[in-house]
């Protein structure tokens, strides 16, 4: 990354024999990327990253000392030994065609895959209890999480961070796609960064502008790293991608700024930070034709990130003279010519189900390959869940109509209220081609008491993950140094040629066949109608007898019967 | 928070309602978004609680559907109460414990008596000792002795009865207000029994509980009426505010209520014009101030090293290797044999057998 010496970079000391009390117990940065679409709409995507050298595995120590890193999730790491965490809320569906590809990927509601270390003997209970407590950090209903919709995929989810040992026995995988992002998500989220939502680019994130989007994510990646590769250190990173619409956010002219985006402008950095940055994309605007930026900077940096290589506009907010007079930073873009076509992804995905009627059906997941000349193998990952009973037998794959043989399948059948299906495959994609993978279902009747307080909504089955190393027009970085921007040294790059990326495709709403809930209610009625009608007419008839009874005589008529009495007359009836 | 001050009248004061902390169960049962406003009446009552001091980790927020990120919602990330978005009462800063499915009867009881499974974090229990004044806040559809949740089950009044005589039981407890906004609310609080509760509801037996305004951008009812008037009245406390529960009773006459709002203080042993809004709606902060000097030890000790750290080899791993996998065996399961066999070779052997041997054997099994 060509870059003019950076300022203010503490190093860490690396964590040698007899050390006492680290004197640096870790680092933070941040830094905000804007790029904008082709579309006139905008992306911007924050990360904060915490460094930190220590062990939470390590036998007999305790960590009790927390500075940068936030206590909460350090507690959680070292109780349930959880050697990587990644966990997302995603509201919306990213739109691979019109943005192309993001920097970290996520499916529609939330996710979550975590990666036990092996001294774990029971992985089961630990992921169990772990779904509870992330439950109560996030504010979001994971302990929805059970084994009816976790997986174990065998070959995706590779770990992201240092380790050997790759044994899918300590991998967990859940996704709920029905779960809501809203502020009670984001404000413990804020809460976790070190300097909170008070200063820095944490500032900028108001709810009510960053839920009035087309695409919303916030996530938590936390992994084992190696610091000049020479000591681990723990990354902690807090991902927030966002993607605001221009016609949604009204004004209709054909400009952004960070008060427009954000309702707010930046006024210093995080003192707790030692890199704090914005970079905005000016790759597809050389000579300044198609959009103009202010305030202008000398500062320029490239990258290479997603096969290609970009330039950035950086503004580095650690220096005074970024806020100008104001002591306030508001970075205006304005759009002035109309931008050409988006260069199509190289990887795309899709699905749908088809079929009719409320008995069977048939999913279709789409994967496209738009590279001209060049064919690459995908994984794709499908967990569907149990009351979709698949026939694996009708499973078919084809490419430019033709049979493709996937060279490598692994099908978990599901168990009835046990455990999902789970199906990959490894496909190798023909250049320039689409190809589809159908497989025909069954719905299940579900138990009255299993349904949804509204079934008629449907229900909704997970993404499936298409991930890919596909080739790149640039030549990749394998070798990761502190001076990469975050957005570019998320995915570890073990070969030059290619680059690894994750797409999800949408989530799929399907409607089970479902029963009249007033039925039981009904039927308890008529049932106890026609037992008291019919049985209790038939039960007095023949255990009562009737007698008639007299009304008493008026008193005429008793004064009468008095008189006769004294007589001894028969008395009157 | 109250400052603790040497005056005699305040002390009495500070010592004469006998909690040491409060918390709150804020409950809205009802989902879909033309029920908007009972939403925005339990945020309500949530903002006025966390403004007058009761933190998030003393409040149990249960709210049946999310309407701040509906997508019906205009206005994304809030939740109006009154007409021309005057007031968000979402905000910024909320914590929601229980959301969507979550908000059942059964969790509902569960957190009242305290017995939840052994892995709820703590933000979703109600950690309440004998000594904690607790606010209940229910709002929702109901009927005469029943309340709905969710449009799929309901709590009867006995039920909540019971749940309260067990929190009773296991001194869950010190005083407890319950405040129901919902149609003939006071069936509701008719079966109570137990000691220390006192209970409003915003409408009578045979009544029913009217919304408030509705707002045309949005297109549904804001609020419900009751709580309007209560959300008025709330705000206006602050947390050294002298009201006291006669004011709370008067609130929202059935002039502007149209129903007839209830209240049951029969059970409650303290006079309620000597209880505070604060002592339900605010929470206690005693204050100890000390004029002698603490000495903190230093507890932290030098890290030693046990013998040379194990430098392993540091590498990421491949994340698509695809040669791996394509040769990957697949996990060896301990093999059974297929349901049915066992049982089919033996009746196979036995007839085998008694073919071969003829069939007076037989009666030496049988």
């Amino acid at each position: 990354f060509r870059f003019p010496s950076p300022i203010g970079h503490i190093s860490t000391c690396p964590s040698l024999i007899g050390q006492c009390c680290k004197t640096h117990p870790g680092s933070f940065q941040e830094e905000l990327v804007i790029r904008p679409l082709h579309s006139g709409d905008i992306y911007a995507s924050f990360q904060f990253r915490t460094l930190w050298d220590t062990d939470f595995l390590q036998e007999g120590q305790k960590v009790s000392h927390y500075r940068l890193f936030p206590k909460s999730l350090g507690q959680v790491l070292s109780k349930f030994s959880v050697r990587e965490l990644h966990i997302s809320f995603t509201q919306g569906f990213w739109r691979t065609m019109q943005w192309g590809q993001p920097f970290i990927p996520s499916p529609p509601g939330a996710e979550l895959w975590v990666w036990f270390h092996d001294t774990v003997s029971d992985v089961d209970g630990n992921w169990k209890e772990l779904t509870n407590v992330l439950s109560g950090i996030f504010c979001a209903s994971l302990n929805f999480i059970d084994l009816t919709n976790t997986v174990q995929p065998s070959a995706s989810f590779k770990p992201l961070g240092l380790g050997n040992a790759t044994d899918h026995r300590f991998l967990r995988y859940a996704t709920l796609p029905r779960e809501i992002v809203c502020t009670e998500n984001l404000t413990p989220w804020k809460k976790l960064l070190p300097c909170g939502s008070k200063a820095g680019l944490a500032v900028l994130m108001k709810s009510e502008k960053l839920f009035h989007s087309s695409f919303h994510s916030q996530a938590v990646h936390i992994r084992p790293i190696c610091q000049q590769c020479s000591s681990k250190a723990w990354e902690l990173r807090q991902t927030l991608n966002v993607v605001f619409d221009l016609h949604t956010s009204g004004q209709g002219k054909k400009e952004w700024s960070l008060f427009k985006m954000f309702s707010r402008t930046l006024t210093e950095a995080c003192p707790l930070a030692s890199s704090s940055k914005v970079y905005v994309d000016i790759t597809d605007n050389p000579e300044g034709e198609l959009f103009e930026l202010s305030p202008a900077t000398p500062l320029l940096g490239q990258a290479v990130v997603l096969g290609d290589r970009r330039t950035y506009s950086v503004y580095d907010l650690s220096r005074a003279e970024t806020f100008g007079q104001l002591r306030s930073f508001n970075l205006l873009l304005r759009w002035k010519g109309d931008s050409g076509d988006m260069l199509r992804p190289l990887l795309h995905a899709e699905r749908y189900v088809a079929g009719f009627g409320l008995q069977t059906g048939e999913i279709h997941t789409v994967i496209y390959n738009n590279h001209p000349y060049r064919a690459f193998p995908v994984l794709l990952m499908d967990s569907v869940p149990w009351y979709l009973q698949l026939y694996i037998h009708t499973l078919t794959v084809t490419s430019k109509s033709r049979d493709n043989k996937p060279s490598y399948i692994h099908y978990q059948p599901a168990k009835d209220r046990h455990r999902p299906h789970l199906l990959e495959m490894l496909i190798q994609l023909p250049p320039h081609s689409m190809t589809e993978v159908t497989v025909q279902f069954e719905r299940a009747l579900l138990k009255w008491t299993e349904y949804t307080p509204d079934p008629n909504h449907g229900f909704y089955v997970g993404s499936s993950v298409v991930s890919a190393l596909v080739p790149s027009m640039v030549a990749m970085r394998t070798n990761f140094t502190q001076d990469q921007p975050l957005f570019s040294s998320f995915v570890p790059v073990k070969e030059e040629s290619s680059y690894f990326v994750r797409v999800y495709t949408e989530p799929l709403l399907v409607n089970l066949p479902t029963p009249d809930f007033s039925m039981p209610y009904n039927v308890i009625c008529l049932t106890c109608t026609v037992v008291a009608v019919g049985y209790g007419s038939f039960y007095n008839l023949l255990t009562r007898t009737f007698q008639v009874d007299e009304p008493s005589p008026p008193l005429s008529k008793r004064l009468a019967n008095l008189i006769r009495r004294m007589r001894g007359v028969p008395l009157l009836t | 928070m109250r400052i603790f001050t040497f005056c005699t009248i305040e002390t009495g004061q500070f010592f004469s309602s006998g909690h040491t902390n409060n918390w709150a169960v804020l409950v809205c049962t009802s989902r879909f978004w033309f029920n908007y406003r009972h939403v925005a009446n339990t945020l309500s009552v949530y903002r006025s609680v966390k403004r007058l001091g009761i933190p998030d980790s003393h409040i149990v927020l249960m709210l049946a559907d999310d309407m701040a990120c509906n997508y019906r919602n205009p206005k994304p990330a809030t939740v109006f109460s009154h007409k021309n978005m005057e007031l968000n009462v979402y905000g910024d800063d909320v914590e929601v414990d229980y959301r969507g499915y979550e908000v059942t009867v059964e969790n509902f009881l569960r957190v009242l008596t305290g017995r939840l499974p052994p892995s709820t974090p703590r933000s979703k229990r109600l950690l309440s000792d004998d000594r904690s004044n607790i606010l209940i806040y229910l709002t929702g559809h109901g009927g005469n002795g029943f309340l709905k949740f969710q449009d799929s089950e309901e709590i009867s009044n006995m039920e909540l009865a019971d749940a309260f005589e067990q929190m009773w039981q296991k001194r869950r407890y010190n005083e407890l207000l319950f405040i129901i906004d919902t149609c003939q609310g006071a069936s509701m609080y008719e079966r109570f029994y137990s000691p220390n509760l006192m209970a409003l509801a915003s409408s009578q037996v045979g009544e029913d509980s009217l919304s408030h305004q509705p707002d045309l951008a949005i297109g549904v009812h804001l609020m419900d009426k009751y709580t309007f008037y209560l959300l008025e009245f709330l705000e206006e406390v602050h947390p050294a505010s002298q009201a006291n529960m006669n004011d709370l009773f008067k609130v929202c006459p059935q002039s502007q209520c149209v129903s007839t709002p209830g209240h049951r203080t029969d059970l409650f042993q303290r006079n309620p014009g000597s209880v505070l809004i604060t002592d339900f709606f605010g929470s206690v902060r005693k204050v100890e101030i000390t004029k002698d000097t603490i000495n903190l030890t230093s507890s932290l000790k030098p890290l030693i090293q046990s013998g040379d750290m194990q430098i392993e080899s540091l590498t990421y791993v491949d994340q698509l290797p695809v040669a791996e996998i394509i040769h990957q065996k697949p996990k060896q399961k301990d093999w059974h044999p297929p349901d049915g066999f066992i049982l089919g070779l033996w009746t196979l052997i036995l007839l085998v057998f008694f073919q071969t041997y003829g069939i007076k054997h037989l009666k030496h099994i049988f």
